[in-house]
């Protein structure tokens, strides 16, 4: 069997060359996601920098209005800068489901022990 | 001992009949998977803070007021210079992204260009880094806990009750010679002139700090300033108990009260902050490495005789990582 890891000439990786015009294009591309980063991260500062933390739907609304914002950014640096996008769908999903899986348990019961202490202080007091 | 390892396979039954069924190099495959390991201890890192936040029953510092300095400025900046921060690692990212585009056309030149600004953006990282830890490590001028109970009337007009073992912050002057003073009252003696608290640093170059004002709820809700009667009244009460920045757990000394964060009521914040942001700067260290070892291998014309620049994409995807990692500590360390 011919081990793909000893290729010098790795045949994945010559496919992947691509033409002066077509760098044109994937140049326009990344200068198109920096600008889309930038604008993200200067609304997320704007935004910590006016809106203090408090009890408040506001407040709730804000914290996951940063969440989304931090996955949008999240997804334009996977999917564009890393090329996950443009890899094949198998590669995409053995990254991203195994990942999600294991990290939405780990929020939800780390979230739900960690605020575990109101309940033990509603049952003691 | 030799199994199935040694029984020769017919290539017909080969999976995807030798290729690989994500068609990408094995090289690039790993990498993901170490990628997707990696995210996963980052990951944990930061639901380990969340859990130690939610579980916390004490207010927890809110990041715009722990984080509004700026090298060599006085007054206050929020988020000013972790903005700066995550803008270079942007940046950094972007150079890097152009480098591996550069790669698959073959402009040599354009690699190096765009590598070493890649690697110079990581050094400019590292050091804000630096001095973002130093100034953590020092605090902002340090605070003192009450002794007894304290009403005050704020700027506002209102009148507010200050609980026993509430904490009270000084200035940044003042707060260095009180730490000082704390060490040694000798060479840095407290005198009070007409209601007035000065501390004096004796020695060959004398000076001075006034007690100006002074803070309570610093790093949290409701934070207020307060001068005058108010101050004294605060400074009047004071107990022994000190505490000066943010001493990294192990390295901190244990002296004059001098025993734990400023930032917060519990050591819990500094670690955590110390930890991710630690673990997270070792790894952009690691990539300046790593980048520059692979700059070297272009500027020796090693992918040239590989006739592909696939080593730039690999190096790329962990230096990407790096900075999606800094996307998450940015949000629920310093935003949330």
């Amino acid at each position: 069997m011919e081990r793909d890891d000893l290729i010098v000439n790795d045949s994945y990786a010559l496919n992947a060359h691509h033409s002066e015009e077509e760098g044109v294009a994937i140049r326009k591309k990344i200068y198109l996601v920096t600008v889309i980063l930038s604008v993200i991260t200067a609304i997320e500062v704007g935004m910590g920098v006016m809106f203090k933390r408090s009890e408040t739907f506001t407040w709730t609304a804000i914290k996951w209005t940063f969440i989304v914002l931090t996955l949008f950014k999240a997804g334009y640096i996977v999917m564009s800068f890393m090329h996950l996008g443009d890899e094949r769908k198998n590669l995409r999903n053995a990254v991203i489901i195994p990942y999600f899986v294991f990290i939405l348990y780990l929020i939800f019961i780390a979230i739900t022990e960690g605020l575990a202490h109101y309940g033990m202080d509603l049952m003691f007091h | 001992m030799s199994g199935e390892a040694k029984t020769a396979i017919s290539k017909e039954v080969l999976w995807g009949g030798g290729r690989s069924p994500f068609s990408v190099s094995y090289g690039k495959m790993m990498m993901w998977y170490f990628l997707v390991s990696d995210a996963l201890t980052f990951g944990g890192l930061l639901i380990a803070y969340a859990f130690w936040r939610a579980s916390s029953v004490d207010p927890w510092p809110i990041g715009e007021q722990a984080f509004r300095a700026l090298p060599g400025l006085e007054g206050e900046y929020p988020l000013a210079y972790v903005a700066l921060m995550t803008f270079i690692l942007i940046v950094s990212s972007v150079t890097m992204v152009l480098a591996v585009e550069a790669g698959h056309r073959n402009d040599r030149s354009s690699v190096l260009k765009w590598m070493g600004l890649t690697v110079i953006g990581g050094i400019f990282f590292l050091s804000s880094q630096a001095w973002e830890w130093s100034h953590f490590i020092h605090g902002g001028g340090g605070c003192f806990n009450l002794a007894k109970e304290v009403t005050i009337t704020t700027p506002d007009g209102d009148a507010m009750t200050l609980a026993a073992g509430e904490r009270v912050y000084m200035d940044h002057h003042f707060g260095h010679l009180m730490e000082m003073h704390l060490l040694d009252p000798i060479t840095v003696p407290l005198s009070e002139e007409g209601g007035h608290v000065v501390l004096t640093e004796l020695g060959d170059h004398p000076h001075e700090a006034h007690l100006h004002s002074l803070r309570v709820n610093k790093y949290i809700e409701n934070e207020t300033e307060v001068e005058g009667d108010a101050m004294m009244a605060l400074w009047n009460a004071r107990s022994e108990n000190f505490a000066f920045g943010a001493p990294i757990p192990g390295l901190g000394a244990d002296w004059g009260g001098i025993n734990h964060s400023e930032y917060a009521t519990q050591q819990g914040y500094s670690n955590f902050f110390f930890f991710i942001t630690g673990f997270h700067g070792f790894h952009v260290f690691s990539g300046v490495v790593i980048n520059l070892v692979v700059f070297l291998m272009v500027l020796n014309r090693v992918m040239e005789r590989r006739k592909h620049y696939e080593m730039v994409e690999k190096v790329g995807l962990y230096w990407h990582f790096v900075d999606l990692v800094w996307v998450f500590v940015f949000t629920f360390f310093y935003l949330i």
